[in-house]
């Protein structure tokens, strides 16, 4: 689907010597940027569009049937839902820059409010359940790699195969069910809900770490295996260099590009997935605030949580293309 | 949580029987029957559980509230008494059926957003793309979520959730499927006979992604079956008095402590059936993908096999005949006396390098020619210690400056070969690490081998650049690989070698990948680096006239042997074994009749795992006889300190037929 274009080498970064900021790095960032720009808007514009997309008047059903017409046409007033739609399209981007996201329907706290409250809970959560799956995938999916190269020990690539291939079809919040009744119910080992001293991160982390790891060392592992047949190996074996130094210099490096282009999406689904993984141990998060919402339909909270975990999303991806450029600098000046 | 595969356009073919013949295939595989068993059962309990069961699950019984397992209740009772294992059976049925439902949603309306830009035409079709790219980039959950929120909570609300959010990767899936066809002849035939786009859609183009994408929906229904089980556990699926796994999963969880079985039968009961629609879908996909390695992998029977091996294994074990390593030219840079490669076949080990020996002088040009599988280049790598597991080495004697490469384990010659011993591999664009700069690639060696610092050896790099003619070398070594051209890496490469002070350049097929106006240059820099430092070289190529045109001497290898070791200068004339003459006689020169067909060598090249016992170029050989075939003749030297393997060296061929060996043109223009 991808074409390598024609940036030539002579007319890029070479000529003008290797800057960073010129040529095909210019280049990437303009168009990168560009998909940036665009995939935000998307993204708001279908967060502002959803309180409108859902049938018959959200206020009303969100009062209930017996609230009176008067607190309903006043809600609706303070909503600002009167309005023509393009008005309300403004005010909501307006509001949006000057950071105002509206007023909770439940609590009546301005939604940034909820939102900055909750929020560093969920992001340590998914920051750390990052660090934790790249910090297993990776040396485990190296070392498989270099073990089971050119179809060594079949037995053992069988084995972490199939156990990966299943770690990774549990979805985080059955594994948190799973651990919780481990390390909760049987060995009583580590609490099992809330937020507080660090043995509390224990289980929410691996959760929603252990899936992604899994899927990612399997990954990591057929990349290698594939980058150690490269031409570009042998090469690296014909200037006898130590095994390790081929391995962490000429192979990794090759391995994580495809690794982290498939990983992207573990990635964000594990920003997704904190959503589920915050149910299950009554993280105080932004995940359990959203699903909570939803339920008593405060669409102003569950627009603006909705907006954030988007915007996460976008920055991961964004993250994975800057990593990936920065690696393989052939990624930069190929056209998606 | 959607996984899609996308296939092979061509494995895709339109006939129905061929795709029947490879769904059933799939299942006679261990990992594709084991996972249909799997998902057959799952379906039969989806059917037929409800009837069965749904008076124990709804029985309800205050008495017997929140109990453990029992002979009774298999995995005990929930919180109103009613048999948890029998509420887990009868919601099979509503767990599938919902995420069936919602994975059809996914796949119809993916369907429709993908052949859109097919019926919309360029401009349309481009912003559904934009759109569905942008959509596709969010994780299911989170699209999900924001439908439960649009189509409100609740089953229909969840289905239809999970339907759309599944929709923007069915509609990718799709959309490079219909590509990939749209693409082709028939279909543009039909364009221009003038059928009608959405004509092209439904007689063409649907029925040739039908296969991937119901393959694709099957490792997606088990993504919809878990996102509906993420729903449910967040209050936002099935209400009660329904409910599915998910539903009873949060039920469950609440009670964990006093019951925790309650909580994990549901959890078993999503991961087998989400493994089951996955590993098949998995499954399908593979044995759709791999059709041939399929079919190669039945062999006839166990014992016929075991026999195979055991002649096979006896005929690699035979030993070739003693060679002579020819004359001692003071004392040689390269010494290799019976060396020989071997690999486990399928049936028995094959050994494709079969007892080489020559020596190489100090500054010394020696070319190595002969068809692609002769072993040339396995040759170069043996010599080289680069021959990996699970291919062996062993030979009589491999000695490089006087050092004995066989003995000691990688460690021992690191530093001397990687001083004194370059390789130019053949091909410059693969060669190089593409995420390293060039200078840094050249200088580890010196940093490795020479104790250089990062600075020096920097220097050194840029230094070397230079001496192979690199125009502006001190910004080249700031270069990628990438923005080289393929001329460019090869002189590189050749830096490389010149790091250290080599007495051996082994170059293997140099020129092979490059233009032939470039080809000219490269080999004059490997002359010119020769003649500079009295350098060795072993020259790997299939091209007669250049080994000729370089090399002072000249290893003709055929099937894994050295069949004949000559003067350069004697190739065109005085070559005495009958496959070096053909090999010469191969080459196009200006003095060649073109209202003649182009001569070539009838037969084939001798297939590594089937050696003939005799020796190997008689079914190819104009002069064969009975001995030929029956016994193989030693590479020897006759007399004039040329060596030739040949029972007829030196004869004339009268004009006859190769008995059996079908004329197929195998001119010498290979390319690997």
């Amino acid at each position: 689907m991808t074409s390598t274009t024609g940036v030539h080498p002579a007319t890029g970064a070479g000529r003008r010597g290797a800057g960073v900021l010129d040529g095909p790095w210019a280049r990437f960032a303009v168009r990168r940027g560009g998909q940036l720009v665009v995939s935000m808007w998307v993204l708001v514009t279908a967060s502002f569009l959803m309180i409108h997309l859902i049938p018959g008047d959200p206020v009303r059903s969100a009062l209930g049937p017996t609230a009176p017409a008067s607190l309903v046409a006043a809600r609706r007033e303070s909503l600002g839902l009167d309005d023509p739609l393009w008005l309300q399209y403004l005010h909501f981007l307006g509001g949006l820059f000057s950071g105002d996201l509206g007023t909770s329907l439940t609590s009546r706290l301005p939604v940034s409010q909820v939102i900055s409250q909750r929020l560093p809970a969920t992001v340590q959560l998914a920051l750390l359940a990052f660090v934790v799956a790249l910090a297993l995938a990776v040396p485990l999916g190296v070392l498989m790699g270099v073990l089971t190269r050119g179809g060594r020990r079949r037995g053992g690539e069988l084995a972490f195969s199939s156990t990966s291939v299943v770690l990774g079809a549990i979805p985080e919040f059955l594994l948190g069910v799973g651990l919780v009744y481990l390390f909760g119910v049987q060995w009583g080992l580590l609490p099992v809900a809330g937020r507080g001293g660090p043995e509390s991160y224990v289980l929410p982390v691996l959760s929603l770490s252990l899936g992604p790891a899994a899927a990612l060392a399997r990954i990591m592992r057929v990349e290698m295996v594939s980058v150690l047949q490269a031409d570009y190996l042998r090469t690296a074996r014909a200037k006898r260099l130590p095994r390790r130094r081929i391995y962490l210099r000429d192979a990794l490096p090759n391995a994580l590009t495809s690794t982290i282009t498939l990983g992207g999406l573990l990635l964000t689904a594990l920003v997704a997935g904190t959503v589920l993984v915050e149910n299950v141990f009554a993280w105080p998060g932004l995940g359990s605030t959203i699903a909570s919402s939803i339920l008593l339909k405060d669409y102003p909270v569950v627009q603006g949580i909705v907006l954030v975990y988007g915007a996460g999303v976008l920055l991961v991806n964004l993250t994975v293309d800057v990593v990936l450029a920065l690696l393989d600098p052939r990624s930069a000046i190929r056209e998606s | 949580m959607t996984t899609s595969t996308t296939l092979d356009a061509s494995a895709v073919a339109p006939r129905r029987s061929a795709a029947r013949a490879r769904w059933l295939a799939v299942l006679r595989t261990p990992v594709g029957a084991g996972a249909g068993l799997l998902l057959a059962l799952v379906l039969l309990l989806a059917l037929v559980a409800p009837l069965l069961w749904s008076g124990e699950a709804d029985r309800i019984d205050t008495s017997d509230v929140l109990q453990g397992a029992s002979a009774e209740h298999w995995v005990g009772t929930d919180a109103l008494g009613r048999d948890v294992f029998a509420r887990v059976l009868v919601a099979t049925r509503l767990s599938i059926g919902l995420a069936l439902a919602a994975t059809s949603i996914a796949v119809v309306l993916g369907l429709l957003l993908g052949c859109a830009p097919l019926l919309l035409g360029r401009r349309g079709g481009r912003l559904v793309t934009a759109g569905v790219n942008i959509a596709v980039a969010f994780p299911g959950l989170l699209l999900a979520l924001f439908f439960a929120v649009v189509f409100g909570v609740g089953m229909t609300g969840a289905v239809l959730a999970i339907g759309f959010a599944g929709a923007p990767a069915f509609a990718r899936l799709s959309q490079t499927l219909a590509a990939g066809i749209a693409d082709r002849d028939f279909v543009s035939a039909a364009r221009i006979a003038g059928v009608g786009r959405f004509r092209v859609l439904v007689r063409h183009v649907l029925p040739n992604i039908g296969e991937p994408l119901v393959v694709n929906a099957t490792i997606g229904a088990g993504g919809a079956l878990l996102a509906f089980a993420g729903l449910s556990f967040l209050g936002l699926g099935v209400q009660a008095p329904s409910y599915d796994w998910g539903r009873l999963l949060q039920d469950g969880l609440s009670g964990i402590y006093i019951h925790p079985v309650a909580a994990l039968a549901p959890g078993v009961a999503i991961v087998v059936a989400g493994l089951a629609f996955n590993l098949f879908g998995e499954a399908v996909a593979k044995g759709i993908g791999l059709t041939t390695a399929l079919g190669g992998g039945f062999a006839p029977g166990r014992a016929l096999r075991r026999e195979e091996t055991r002649r096979r294994a006896a005929a690699a074990d035979q030993t070739p005949p003693a060679t002579d390593p020819g004359p001692e030219p003071g004392r040689p840079v390269l010494d290799v006396q019976d060396l020989s490669v071997t690999f486990p076949g399928a049936a028995g080990p094959v050994r494709p390098v079969r007892g080489v020996s020559f020596r190489i002088g100090r500054g010394e040009a020696v070319g190595v020619v002969g068809e692609s599988g002769s072993g040339k280049s396995l040759t170069a790598l043996a010599i080289a210690r680069l021959v990996e597991q699970p291919g062996e080495v062993t030979a009589g004697r491999l000695r490089f400056q006087g050092a004995d490469l066989l003995s000691g384990g990688d460690r021992t010659h690191r530093r001397l070969l990687g001083t004194s011993f370059a390789m130019v591999f053949q091909d410059p664009m693969t060669s190089f690490n593409p995420t390293r700069r060039i200078g840094r690639q050249l200088a580890e060696v010196a940093q490795e081998h020479q104790g250089m610092s990062r600075r020096a050896a920097l220097a050194r790099a840029v230094d070397r650049l230079r001496s192979v003619r690199v125009p502006a070398a001190e910004r080249r070594a700031h270069q990628y690989p990438h923005e080289f051209s393929g001329g460019m890496r090869q002189r590189a490469m050749i830096g490389m070698g010149l790091m250290g002070e080599p007495s051996l350049i082994v170059a293997d097929e140099p020129t092979t990948a490059l233009d032939v106006t470039v080809q000219r240059q490269v080999l004059d820099l490997l002359a010119a680096v020769r003649a500079e430092d009295d350098v060795a070289l072993l020259l790997i190529s299939h091209d007669v006239a250049v080994v000729g045109q370089v090399c002072e001497r000249v290893l003709v290898m055929y099937a894994g042997r050295v069949v004949e070791d000559l003067p350069a200068d004697r190739l065109r004339t005085g070559a005495r074994h009958p496959y070096t003459r053909a090999l010469v006689a191969a080459v196009p020169d200006m003095d060649v009749d073109l209202d003649q067909p182009l001569p070539v060598i009838p037969g084939r090249p001798v297939d590594p795992a089937h050696q003939p016992p005799g020796c190997a170029y008689a079914p190819r050989c104009p002069l064969a006889s009975a001995r030929c075939t029956d016994e193989d003749p030693a590479l020897a030297d006759d007399g004039t300190g040329w060596r030739v393997a040949c029972w007829h060296a030196g004869e004339v061929a009268a004009d006859r037929d190769v008995p059996g060996a079908a004329p197929v043109a195998l001119a010498l223009g290979e390319r690997a």
